[in-house]
């Protein structure tokens, strides 16, 4: 028998046991605390392992990858600001800064572009939810089962051979000649080639959820407006757009961090080669090709950096969430 | 006569379009069926080639007719890692889904039902955790493991999932929780009910479609990441890849060899597709339901 199976019914079993029987065992030593304690200590029992892998996992190494971003290679000496500098001064670094930045603006503009348009669209459908499965199943799949399916996709040879990859056969079929997709870097070709295969996986993301938004718009409201003679595309831009906005603005900042930590696609599809990596895999090339966990560290802290924003809008969100609760 | 009127009015109040309706119906159908197409296309391509030979793969596109069989998805279960790396997957998702969703349900309980001081700020610190970047932990954790002689091991995937899909699975939880009515945990309290069993007995079988939610969002999270795999396992262990290392590792070393790319590929995407058309209603309620991990 397979040993990992022992593991795995181990886990599977003992894992639960254990936790339920930490709050068992809480509640238990809380009958030892007197009452007044009680009611204070309670809390924080519940949350503590909580607490304990948030402290691990996020906090401890968010503050330690700071640090270390002022130090150097190996970790021994606090160089300040170099492995800033070396990010700001190395031509290899600045294309993956801006490829980040082109990611940053396409993906979410396809990606809502197209949800919007979709969802618009399905809504006057009548198998409207076969629809929405078909363009919002990639999300369920893996950035490496995607980033194969679409490597296929834009597979290239020379012309005059026969095209396998259904883009450049397409092409070839109406006369047109076949381009190497993702080895072209002229105008960033190959990193759009990239945020297509990730606007393909999202769009359906952004779909769903404006499409729930839609559906809470009120009827009667689009139907007073075409009764007073609005046209469909009026009734559209006037009255359902400016309802869909704050849930736009929501799948932007979620599409954004995720053109943001782009990495798996381009891990799959090109390992950066052509000019087409991103911040996130130029960090895991400095950590593992180069061993360099200073300049790893300073890549890490500059994409926080660049998602603190982010983290402000969800924040405010969240307060005026609560706020009406 | 009324009829016609009648469609004369409605066409009046769908708008000034010169366009006549039937054929707008047209445009949109045509659309639609179109947008699913190009959606359907890429994975449909790949799909074909995977049961295609390595001599009709090579030399003409999918599209064009040849034999087909199931030979390549024998080889790849055989000859490659990719049978070990599906079993892999398994051992580290599942627990790296239980984990998460038990501790985060003792968070959301006590962030819902109980008063402590600092409670509000304490889950506003937990939002904005919501979206630091993973890249973020990486360094320390990775020699964190290193000196307990983690690295490579189920156990520290399990961990790092865990911590790392805490900030949204405590979020969707308490979200719901909160929601839950009042009245029902008072009279269970009136009763004579420890919070333990107002948990087990009330709050957890209630929010049963959070936690059905969350559950799906956390095992297609895990069992589709790379990032995190290859970077704790990866180095070390690499017999201990699940199938999105294992794969990626393939794209390496077959080139061209679509046949068995795209073979190994649906072995990957086997299981979560099946979730997610068995339980799509769920997945769709957690993404619309806390649409900002990051």
């Amino acid at each position: 028998m397979d040993p990992r199976l022992g593991t795995a019914v181990v886990v599977v079993v003992g894992v639960p046991a254990v936790l339920i029987g930490y709050i068992y065992g809480t509640e238990l030593l809380l009958r030892l605390a007197p009452e007044r304690l009680k009611a204070t200590l309670r809390p924080w029992l519940w949350l503590l392992p909580a607490l304990l892998f948030l402290g691990v996992f996020l906090i401890y190494p968010t503050i330690g990858t700071i640090i270390r971003s002022f130090q150097d290679k190996i970790g021994t000496a606090f160089v300040g600001l170099d492995n800033y500098a070396w990010f700001f001064g190395t031509d290899e670094a600045l294309v993956a800064l801006r490829n980040n930045v082109i990611w940053l603006v396409l993906l979410p503009l396809i990606t809502v572009g197209f949800g919007l348009i979709i969802a618009v669209l399905v809504d006057r459908v009548r198998y409207e939810s076969i629809a929405k499965s078909v363009i919002f199943v990639p999300l369920a799949i893996s950035m490496v089962a995607a980033g194969v399916i679409w490597k296929f996709m834009y597979a290239y040879k020379s012309p005059g051979e026969a095209q396998v990859g259904t883009v450049n056969g397409v092409l070839t079929t109406f006369g047109g000649s076949p381009v190497p997709w993702i080895l072209n870097d002229t105008l960033a070709l190959n990193t759009i080639a990239l945020i297509v295969v990730m606007a393909w996986m999202w769009t359906g993301f952004a779909m769903v959820i404006i499409s729930a938004a839609l559906k809470g718009i009120s009827a009667e409201l689009l139907e007073a407006a075409r009764v007073d003679g609005a046209t469909e595309w009026q009734v559209f831009r006037r009255i359902v757009f400016p309802l869909l906005l704050p849930t736009i603005a929501v799948v932007s900042t979620t599409v954004i961090i995720t053109a943001l930590k782009a990495f798996d696609i381009v891990y799959v599809m090109t390992g950066g080669q052509n000019d087409t990596n991103v911040i996130a895999h130029l960090m895991y090339q400095e950590m593992f090709s180069f061993s360099d966990f200073g300049r790893a560290s300073a890549l890490a802290v500059i994409l926080l950096i660049a998602i603190i924003p982010i983290m402000i809008f969800n924040i405010s969100r969240f307060r005026a969430q609560e706020a009406i609760r | 006569m009324t009829a016609v009127t009648g469609a004369r009015a409605i066409t009046a109040v769908e708008g000034t379009s010169r366009i006549p309706k039937p054929l707008r119906r047209v445009g949109i159908h045509v659309a639609v069926i179109g947008l699913m197409a190009i959606w359907l296309l890429p994975t449909i391509g790949l799909f074909v080639n995977s049961f295609r030979t390595e001599d009709a793969v090579a030399s003409s596109g999918w599209w064009v007719p040849s034999s087909y069989s199931l030979e390549n998805y024998q080889y790849i279960l055989s000859q490659s890692s990719i049978g070990d790396a599906f079993i892999n997957s398994l051992f580290i998702t599942i627990p790296a889904t239980i984990i998460p969703i038990l501790v985060a349900a003792f968070a959301a309980y006590a962030f819902s039902w109980m008063n402590f001081p600092g409670r509000n700020w304490l889950f506003i610190f937990v939002v904005g955790l919501l979206v630091v970047p993973l890249q973020m932990t990486l360094i320390p954790i990775l020699r964190l493991f290193a000196s307990l002689g983690l690295n490579g091991e189920f156990l520290a995937v399990w961990l790092a999932h865990t911590g790392y899909g805490l900030p949204f699975a405590i979020y969707l939880l308490r979200n719901f929780m909160g929601s839950l009515p009042r009245e029902v945990f008072e009279s269970a309290y009136i009763d004579g009910a420890s919070p333990v069993t107002a948990f087990f007995r009330l709050a957890l079988p209630m929010s049963v479609p959070a936690i059905a939610a969350l559950a799906i969002f956390q095992f297609l999270f895990v069992w589709n990441d790379l990032l995190v795999a290859i970077t704790y396992i990866g180095a070390a262990r690499p017999e201990n890849l699940p199938l999105t290392g294992a794969v990626s590792n393939l794209v390496s070393s077959l080139g061209d060899g679509w046949q068995l790319l795209g073979a190994a590929a649906f072995l990957s995407m086997a299981l979560p597709l099946a979730v997610f058309f068995a339980l799509q209603r769920y997945f769709v309620r957690g993404i619309t339901g806390g649409a900002v991990k990051g």
